[in-house]
């Protein structure tokens, strides 16, 4: 349970800083936080207690149920390798915008760059 | 096997990456236009193809997850098919308008790519049949409508750019919170699996907490991405950042597909519709449908208005899926939960067609005066005929005017809240009705009515292909307003008849009855 409730406040950490912080640069690392929070959760999903062995499959693994009694739940790392590709480019466009708004306003301030209103 | 559904992925994909390729190779400029146009028709015509054929599920590479252990599935039913024509023609229209647009921007094709890649991700979020795959179309439309924003690089559309990346960042990390929540419950991914492991998992007497988590999960990040009402603060400053074709897709088609889409889907056909969503998404749709309407009142910005506009206009589909969920978990009578979605779809479409009409007659008007500023414009009619005619065919289908389509569809929505007894959100959405009237009517009064200013004497209307876009969206908005008496009464509307089956399976032959429609 422990761990799940940690993932969540890692989340929350990386929302505190989306939402407080005024700089671009640590906007940009809370995303990046909140990111993390939920793949460090999806990775904890597939983990079986006392099973926990990588998920390679050996000769004498024959079938599926085998398989499954063996090692971990494969298809959630899977998922993150999908969602980190994801992240990467989310927060490769995220810089390149920063670097764009540094060069119009010569700050990284979130409160400095107010053209556009409400 | 029928391989039209990942050729519906995959056409953009490919089309999308040959772009980049042409501009690097510095191949004329009409190249890339006819492909894209091609493409765009293409897509269409195989969106339209679907209409009447029976639901397709494609199992990927013939992985069926039924009969072996894995299998990634594409779906196609009534609202998929509903959500594909309406983006193959949005998208249509938006490549026709960009055509001559876009020369003014610095690189068509790498326009066109991201442009595609934004279609890919749409008609893949619509197609997904398993959980996963959703979140992941999902992203493929949002980054690339992220970067759509920022186009111009002015400072403007980078800020609006970045409120809306981190945003839509954090929703995602939501989304996939959510479904990480629910794989844990049920141990698969397919939406249809993972149905029926909820329903396995319902119990009235100890409500699953996980699942509210969940759900909870995902009423943030959908209602981040379709921009309810509280979570609406990035879209009146990134639609109308946007380069005008692609304003028309954010309104149009994007925050439907991402958000609404997602959100019906979700909430309808794997968590199943409980009263507490449907109270949810009541409250969400009764407070967008407000606030939006009472923030554009004020808005002197053409393009600033019209996004305001779709906040409320969302409001009204997100309240009528509402109305319809609460009626079907209390076990009303069929016909008014079948009404009220069939209202909250049609109004669906009919906004997709009025709103991205709009946005490209915004464009049009800026593209000859160079201004959106509601007060340095006036007297377009004689100058502008084509334009001011389709802008003042979509305001009157917006404010709601009969015969156009606004009219009907909103009429469904209020006709179905009081036969569903609630009378407040029946007069709410009959006020919010009002107030859009008055908001177009100044729109008509300060573009196409009033003294032209002298600034604009050389104005002349926009060339041919960008009113070719006009019209044929400005004759979807007459066509839905006259033919919708006709088809509801004969029980003929198939198409969206089918779409509410999809997500309220057996409530849908119901809707017509509560029409005076004859029994099916």
């Amino acid at each position: 349970m422990i761990p799940y409730v940690l993932a969540i406040v890692l989340l929350a950490v990386g929302v505190y800083a989306i939402a407080c912080k005024r700089n671009l640069i640590k906007v940009i690392l809370g995303v990046m936080i909140a990111d993390y929070a939920v793949n460090l959760f999806l990775i904890l999903m597939g983990y079986r207690t006392g099973v926990g062995g990588a998920p390679i499959r050996t000769p004498a693994m024959d079938t599926p149920e085998k398989f499954a009694a063996a090692s971990v739940d494969p298809l959630p790392q899977a998922l993150i390798l999908t969602s980190i590709v994801i992240g990467l480019g989310m927060t490769a466009l995220m810089a390149a915008l920063a670097i764009r708004l540094h060069e119009k306003y010569g700050t990284f301030d979130v409160a400095e760059m107010k053209k556009l209103q409400g | 096997m029928d391989h039209t559904l990942p050729l519906l992925v995959a056409i953009p994909l490919g089309v999308g990456f040959l772009m980049p390729l042409l501009e690097k190779l510095k191949e004329p400029e009409w190249l890339m236009d006819l492909l894209a146009t091609l493409a765009g028709a293409v897509l269409l015509a195989l969106s339209l193809s679907l209409i009447g054929v029976k639901d397709i599920a494609y199992w990927m590479g013939g992985w069926d997850a039924t009969k072996g252990i894995v299998g990634i599935e594409l779906r196609c039913d009534g609202l998929t098919r509903l959500m594909l024509v309406t983006i193959g023609g949005v998208a249509l229209a938006a490549i026709l308008f960009s055509l001559r647009y876009m020369r003014r921007y610095t690189s068509k094709g790498f326009y066109f790519c991201l442009f595609f890649l934004m279609v890919a991700g749409m008609n893949g979020t619509v197609l997904a049949g398993d959980l996963f795959n959703l979140y992941v179309f999902l992203e493929v439309a949002a980054i690339s409508s992220y970067a759509l924003v920022a186009f111009g690089c002015e400072s403007e559309e980078l800020e609006a750019s970045f409120k809306y990346l981190v945003l839509g960042g954090v929703a995602s990390t939501f989304v996939l919170f959510g479904i990480g929540i629910l794989y844990n419950l049920t141990g698969t991914l397919n939406m249809a699996a993972v149905r029926q492991q909820v329903a396995a998992l319902a119990d009235p007497q100890a409500p699953n907490l996980a699942l509210y988590v969940a759900a909870g999960f995902f009423v943030m990040g959908l209602g981040l991405k379709a921009a309810m009402v509280p979570f609406h603060a990035w879209l009146p400053d990134a639609h109308p950042s946007a380069p005008a074709p692609i304003s028309a897709m954010l309104s149009g088609v994007l925050i439907k597909a991402l958000g609404v889409y997602a959100l019906a889907r979700l909430f309808f056909t794997v968590l199943g519709p409980t009263a507490e969503f449907a109270t949810v998404l009541m409250a969400l749709g009764g407070l967008s449908m407000l606030g939006g309407v009472l923030l554009a009142v004020g808005q002197w910005d053409f393009k600033r208005l019209l996004a305001y506009h779709s906040i409320s206009q969302m409001g009204y589909v997100v309240l009528a899926l509402g109305i319809g969920a609460a009626v079907i978990a209390h076990g009303g009578p069929k016909a008014v939960a079948g009404l009220a979605i069939f209202g909250g779809l049609f109004h669906l479409f009919n906004h997709a067609a009025f709103k991205s009409l709009l946005f490209l007659c915004s464009g049009a008007t800026e593209y000859a005066t160079g201004t959106r500023q509601l007060k340095e414009l006036g007297g377009l009619a004689h100058k502008m005929p084509i334009t001011s005619g389709c802008c003042r065919v979509a305001s009157l289908s917006i404010a709601g005017v009969p015969p156009f389509n606004g009219f009907w569809s909103k009429l469904i929505i209020i006709v179905a809240a009081v036969q569903a007894g609630y009378l407040w959100l029946a007069a709410l959405a009959t006020l919010v009705a009002f107030l859009t009237l008055v908001s177009f009517v100044k729109v008509q009064r300060y573009v196409i009515a009033g003294e032209l200013p002298p600034q604009h004497a050389a104005v002349r209307e926009v060339p041919a292909s960008m009113c070719v876009a006009m019209v044929a969206l400005a004759v979807v908005c007459l066509a839905a307003g006259l033919l919708a008496p006709y088809l509801m009464a004969a029980h003929g509307a198939p198409f969206l008849d089918q779409a509410v089956a999809a997500i309220a399976p057996g409530w849908n032959a119901a809707a017509s009855l509560a029409l005076g429609g004859p029994l099916p």
